[in-house]
């Protein structure tokens, strides 16, 4: 800081504003450069904790996209599955084919069968759905019965668990759900490639099951893929009108003012609310499925239209005022005006809008836990009427499951719906900005 | 303006106007924006086939009196307009009306210039096909071609039909808005100061149109610079606080004027 130097005849001389300026300027830098660095600080906070989240989710949840499966050579004894040899559907329906798979792994293993328990052992470590996949497989190829075919076939998920180094192997053996003797087996097997990680399909197609080697996402996809195309055609047209009407036609009175605070209102009323609301009128009063993804579907359109209607009344307003008059002036009625020329305009706005809208939608649980879509369905459903689920209420349904299998699949299924939200905004930004035309 | 002299002006503008056949009537046209007088008691006759020009200082109400004649003011929430206008002896304000077909007669270009954002083809194919003036493919195609070639555009642009009508210069953009104006084949032209966004040159093309046109439609031109006004028009008429002050023969009112507010503005006084 620059000192002025004080005349010696008394009278002080006024510094000058050269002098002032200059003496302040340091500070005035100094304080600009701490803004910054808050800004930086704010920005780093942020992403720090993004971070611990991904990464904390991810190491979670990548080992639900493998899963274990034994690779074995089953022999389809006529004997077992169709002692008849009329290759009638119940019959090959009924067969008993776990006894099949556990041979194939106790030949596989070199197990000696006559060992008391050994039998039974070996079994445990098939999926309890081995029987079924072996079930499928014949019915698609009943000419393969009497031969020897080579299949895959799930692991239980204790063995699936000891695969991906899950399974803590320092509990006393009484305790523990493998003994040493099925753990040297499972050692054994995934040494001679018999018993490997693969990429889990199933994840993306199975529906609930109480083993986790068999529960999957599937019936949560499907239902929520039926929810969101509710809410494309349901919420987006009215949305859209009632913007339309809103911005250009209605008149400009006290209840319009009403309606207005009231839609941005609905937008931040809570979603259980909606759900609550959903629970009285759709399945209560007009009597629909309880579970299906359709009342899901209503409500969540209930919940997106202020968000669109939001949107696209400020992508309207966003068009410059000369247009409408040029369009006006040629002789354009006004509902011309408005289809021709606005909202050819608006269009990127209102399709940014709507898939922020339908991506927020995708991610909400409590309004779907109020209509009942916490079911534990199977089946995955044809039709928008069946009882289905949501991605984020099987997360929620999976998270309260205590096996390890589930954990892990907690976290996977959060890593799809994260990814699917992710691609979405995606989307809507490539979108805007190749729609954004310059006027 | 007191009553008294209004009045004797009025009966003067008839006596005027009755002799050539007025196109556009105007008697004892108000407009109000809100609480605000806008505009208080214009009479003017515009005479059929020709350049009528109205001049006056900022904020005198020469462009609301303009967007009356073809109703653009019926856009502004507020805004009131009592009296009559008649276009060919029919009251534009009457309720039988249809806006939608006063605009396909009374056309209009505005300040700055607003083509569509679509192609030059399309700027100018619009107003002809929603007013089913043109439905097949060559209907539409000749009166595209006929209204740019009589903007004086089609040689400059007939290799760019199909690129958008907002890439061109500043003032081809205004011939695109005067031919897509034509399009609809009006009987009024209303240019609201048409070359005030555009360089002299530009400027001096559109004038040069003006005169070209007006063998065919009527025309009403605000402008803010008087030497445009004595270029192109026959009549005009010069506005000052909302009230209409003095209207004659062009060479009148800028040689001869009879108020001595228009002596002031012309000699640039005020304005």
């Amino acid at each position: 800081m620059t000192v002025t130097a004080l005349p010696t005849s008394g009278a002080r001389a006024k510094p000058s504003s050269t002098e002032i300026v200059a003496s302040g300027i340091r500070r005035r830098y100094a304080a600009e450069r701490r803004f910054k660095m808050y800004g930086i600080a704010a920005v780093i906070f942020g992403l720090t904790f993004l971070v611990i989240l991904f990464s904390s989710i991810i190491s979670k949840g990548y080992t639900s996209f493998l899963q274990s499966a034994f690779r074995l050579e089953v022999f389809l004894d006529p004997a077992i599955i169709d002692p008849s040899g009329k290759r009638e559907e119940n019959t090959l329906l009924m067969a008993d084919y776990s006894a099949l798979a556990t041979d194939a792994l106790i030949k596989a293993l070199k197990i000696d069968p006559k060992v008391r328990g050994d039998e039974r052992a070996a079994g445990a470590l098939l999926s309890q759905n081995a029987d079924v996949e072996l079930r499928d497989y014949v019915l698609r190829n009943p000419g393969e019965i009497g031969k020897t075919v080579n299949v895959w076939v799930l692991a239980h998920a204790n063995a699936d668990s000891v695969m991906k180094n899950a399974f803590d192997r320092e509990i006393p053996e009484a305790r523990r759900k493998l003994s040493d003797k099925q753990l040297a087996w499972i050692d054994r097997a995934a040494a001679e490639g018999l018993l490997k990680l693969r990429f889990n399909t199933g994840l993306f197609t199975y529906g609930a099951s109480s083993q986790p080697e068999t529960a999957g996402v599937g019936v949560a996809l499907i239902g929520s893929f039926f929810m969101m195309m509710t809410v494309l055609l349901l919420a987006v047209p009215l949305g859209v009108m009632a913007a339309v009407y809103l911005e250009e036609f209605a008149p400009r009175n006290r209840l319009t003012d009403l309606i207005e605070v009231n839609i941005n209102n609905l937008a931040a009323v809570p979603s259980i609310v909606f759900g609550i609301l959903g629970l009285a009128i759709f399945i209560n009063l007009f009597g629909l499925p309880r579970s299906a993804s359709l009342v899901g579907g209503l409500v969540l359109a209930l919940m997106t239209l202020p968000t669109v209607i939001i949107a696209t009344r400020a992508a309207i307003g966003a068009v410059p005022p000369s247009i409408r008059e040029a369009a006006l002036g040629v002789g354009a009625s006004k509902m011309q005006a408005v289809t021709h020329h606005v909202l050819p305009l608006a269009f990127p706005g209102i399709l940014t809008g709507t898939i922020i809208g339908i991506a927020k939608a995708l991610g909400e649980t409590a309004p779907l836990l109020m209509i009942g879509m916490v079911a534990f369905v199977v089946e995955v459903p044809k039709t928008p009427l069946e009882p289905a689920t949501a991605l984020p209420v099987q997360i929620y349904m999976w998270a309260t499951a205590a096996e390890r299998g589930f954990v892990e699949r907690t976290s996977g299924a959060t890593i799809i719906l994260l990814a699917f939200l992710a691609m979405m905004n995606i989307i809507a930004v490539i979108l805007r900005r190749r729609f954004e035309r310059r006027w | 303006m007191d009553m008294a002299v209004q009045k004797s002006f009025a009966q003067d503008v008839v006596e005027a106007g009755a002799a050539k056949a007025s196109k556009i009537l105007a008697r004892d046209v108000n407009v109000y924006y809100g609480d605000k007088h806008a505009l208080k008691h214009v009479n003017v006759d515009v005479p059929d086939k020709g350049v009528m020009a109205f001049i006056g200082p900022s904020g005198c109400g020469k462009s609301t009196f303009l967007r009356c004649i073809n109703r653009m003011n019926d856009t502004i929430p507020g805004c009131r307009v009592t009296g009559k206008i008649e276009i060919d002896k029919a009251d534009i304000y009457d309720s039988s009306l249809d806006v939608v077909q006063l605009r396909a007669r009374v056309g209009m270009v505005f300040q700055k210039p607003n083509p569509f954002p679509k192609s030059v083809f399309e700027n100018v194919a619009y107003g002809p096909r929603i007013h089913g003036l043109a439905s097949t493919k060559a209907e539409i195609e000749q009166v595209v071609v006929t209204s740019l070639r009589r903007a004086g555009l089609f040689e400059e642009v007939k290799d760019r039909l199909q690129d958008p009508g907002t890439g061109l210069s500043g003032g081809q953009q205004q011939r695109l808005c005067i031919a897509r104006a034509i399009a609809v084949d009006p009987e009024v032209i209303l240019m609201d100061e048409p070359c005030s966004a555009l360089d002299p040159i530009a400027t001096a093309k559109i004038e040069e149109l003006m005169s070209e046109l007006t063998e065919r439609y009527t025309i009403v031109i605000v402008t803010h610079s008087m030497q445009q006004a004595a270029r192109v028009s026959q009549r005009t008429a010069f506005f000052h606080l909302g009230n209409l002050v003095e209207e004659g023969p062009t060479e009148v009112i800028f040689n001869n004027p009879k108020e001595q507010r228009t002596q002031d503005y012309i000699t640039g006084r005020f304005g």
